[in-house]
């Protein structure tokens, strides 16, 4: 187990170090440095030292490693529109955006399981085969297109639920959110909805995919044969089952989750990183958009680590055929 | 072979499919639909009433009008008219066409480098194999959203560079399916005939194995294309994919938001609709398609 974090930590260093380079020549070379790290209204002797301030008067090696000393102390330029360091200005929004991630996700899993797993169990029947039609809606929907429409019923006709921010927020544990306090959670209901309503779908489907290639198993059936409840079999046996693609599945969407927060919280005017990084496109606020590739690299760069891990410990013969080479 | 003139009519692949094909009627019905679109969208200067994009025809007391109200020149608003007074019909056509446009020429693109990508690293394996795929990988592991947003930060708006960013995100997952069908491939016979007969690589990659690997090609392009047609609209909406003067759907989806609060829905419901209809019908015919093409599911 060991050895394979650690090699899988290798790896990924690995991979950061050739996102740096993409990042770094894709900012630097493609895009003019001059414009991306020095104001549009800079005076020629500005933009002069400036220059020489960034070290672009320096062979782009030099600039390479240069730019990779400055990353590694977390130092990736100050942010033209707030002139706070760009870091700082993308930790403070995190929060709000793993929040939104986070809530998506367990509600994909909460409402995604049960359904598949029914789907799976009687797929004959007309509830199963509902089930099975709207998950399709549900792939095919864009995201932000639902998320507008569930404004529109919800906020505008039905007026049950707040439409922009994120409400009033609770402290628990030295943690503030919107999860602890009523007005933080009927903000946070919709966006939420919205993010997860395409995991809703992909999991249904997975989880009805592996119900009905379980439940057909000798294991099932030496299980039953055992004496063993209905109950038992299909939510210790199979769920354990099922379960080993769903979280490798649910692992990898986390990233895609956080990615397409940018959408969500563009619609409901989240404050998170995702309508910051929108938000500084729109104003070509470049160092804030540098560090917030950097960071979703690093992000994710640690989710697939973690779900790799949790996969060899959810699979064993993950683990076996690790330890055969 | 005596019995081969008794069949009237000659049994080519190409018949097997479309039979094939035709067996589900749900898939019929969404290609019907999805072509019906398709010309529409592309004869929209014939079809719509006013050319929403021209200034000259547009007329600013139009505006927010619901659907079915008359217009001041002669026609009516069947699907309302946004903000700068457009006729929504024409609108959503012209919206149509230009994410045909990006999303059939991102896929040819993408089509043909990935397929490139994917038969030389199969057919060459090694080396050569490793760094395509570790590309193909790395890439594969960060959403197409994100990467659309860091090109497009970096290149700035423009159907051009949209274009381009969709082929980067998309020539991926062509390169991973044609490799994944040229492996098997390359080690059939025929291709062992064709080395024999001393035919140039060139030759044998794309005349021989390329052919036998379009099945699943076609079900990645089918899913791919709705795929670009969606991320175009999401990134136009977001207001960095295509530049205002052009007509697209997720424009006039971004336009409709600014009115949504005040109740006017129809600016923002008709396009998203018309491009909800759009990539359902084409994830239908590329479901089916998938099931028609894939040998272990023949009978």
């Amino acid at each position: 187990m060991t050895v394979f974090i650690i090699r899988r930590l290798m790896q990924s260093a690995f991979v950061l170090l050739i996102m740096s380079l993409l990042v770094f020549f894709g900012v630097y070379a493609i895009g003019d440095p001059v414009e991306i790290f020095i104001a549009a209204d800079a005076d020629q002797i500005e933009r002069e030292r400036a220059m020489q301030a960034l070290g672009l008067d320096q062979p782009i090696w030099a600039q390479y490693g240069f730019f990779l000393l400055n990353a590694m102390r977390g130092d990736l330029g100050r942010s033209f529109v707030f002139n706070i360091p760009s870091i700082e200005l993308i930790l403070q929004r995190l929060p709000a955006t793993l929040e939104l991630a986070a809530c998506a996700v367990t509600l994909s899993v909460l409402v995604g399981i049960p359904l598949g797993m029914y789907a799976g169990y009687r797929p004959q029947s007309r509830i199963a085969k509902a089930i099975m039609a709207t998950s399709i809606a549900g792939f095919s929907l864009p995201t932000f297109w639902v998320g507008l429409m569930l404004i529109l019923v919800f906020a505008v006709q039905l007026g049950w639920l707040p439409s922009t921010g994120r409400g009033q927020l609770g402290e628990f544990l030295g943690i503030h959110s919107s999860l602890f306090t009523l007005d933080g959670l009927a903000h946070l209901l919709l966006p939420a909805f919205n993010l997860a309503l395409f995991n809703i779908s992909l999991v249904i489907r997975l989880t009805r995919a592996g119900m009905r290639e379980n439940m057909p198993m000798d294991y099932v059936k030496f299980a039953r044969a055992k004496g063993l409840t209905q109950r038992r079999v299909v939510f210790v046996h199979v769920l354990k089952n099922i379960m080993i693609p769903v979280v490798t599945v649910i692992g990898l969407e986390i990233g895609q989750v956080i990615a397409f927060a940018v959408v969500t919280e563009t619609i409901f005017a989240w404050p998170g990183m995702g309508k910051l990084i929108i938000d500084s496109i729109n104003r070509l606020d470049r160092p804030v958009i540098v560090a917030y590739l950097l960071i979703t690299v690093v992000m994710f760069i640690v989710i697939n680590l973690v779900v790799d891990i949790l996969y060899s410990i959810l699979d064993p013969r993950v683990r076996l055929a690790d330890a055969g080479h | 072979m005596a019995g081969a003139s008794a069949i009237p009519a000659v049994e080519t692949p190409f018949r097997r499919f479309v039979d094939d094909f035709c067996e589900s009627r749900m898939a019929v019905t969404a290609l019907c639909v999805f072509a019906i679109i398709f010309i529409a969208a592309i004869l929209c200067p014939l079809l719509s009433p006013q050319n929403p994009y021209d200034l000259r025809q547009l007329d600013i007391m139009d505006g927010k009008l619901p659907p079915g109200t008359p217009s001041s020149a002669d026609f009516v608003f069947w699907l309302g008219s946004d903000g700068q007074g457009r006729d929504m019909i024409s609108a959503i056509l012209y919206g149509l066409r230009t994410s045909f446009m990006v999303a059939v020429t991102s896929g040819v693109l993408a089509a043909f480098v990935g397929t490139t990508v994917g038969l030389v690293a199969a057919y060459y394996g090694g080396r050569v194999d490793m760094i395509l795929m570790r590309m193909v990988d790395i890439k594969l592991a960060f959403p197409a959203i994100l990467i659309a947003l860091v090109l497009l930060a970096v290149l700035g708006q423009g159907t051009g560079k949209i274009v381009l960013a969709l082929v980067i995100i998309q020539y991926a997952y062509y390169a991973r399916t044609v490799r994944a069908s040229a492996l098997v491939e390359r080690r059939k016979e025929y291709v062992e005939a064709a080395h024999c007969l001393a035919l140039p690589k060139s030759r044998i990659l794309f005349r021989h194995i390329l052919p036998n690997c379009l099945p699943p090609l076609i079900v990645v392009a089918t899913i791919q294309i709705a795929n670009a047609i969606a991320l175009e609209a999401t990134l136009s909406f977001l207001g960095v994919g295509l530049p205002i003067t052009e007509p697209s759907l997720g424009l006039l989806i971004a336009n409709g938001f600014q009115f949504i609060l005040s109740g006017v829905y129809w600016i923002s419901f008709f396009p998203g609709f018309a491009l909800l209809v759009t990539i359902v019908s084409i994830n239908l015919v590329g479901d089916h398609l998938r099931d028609v093409l894939n040998p272990r599911l023949q009978k």
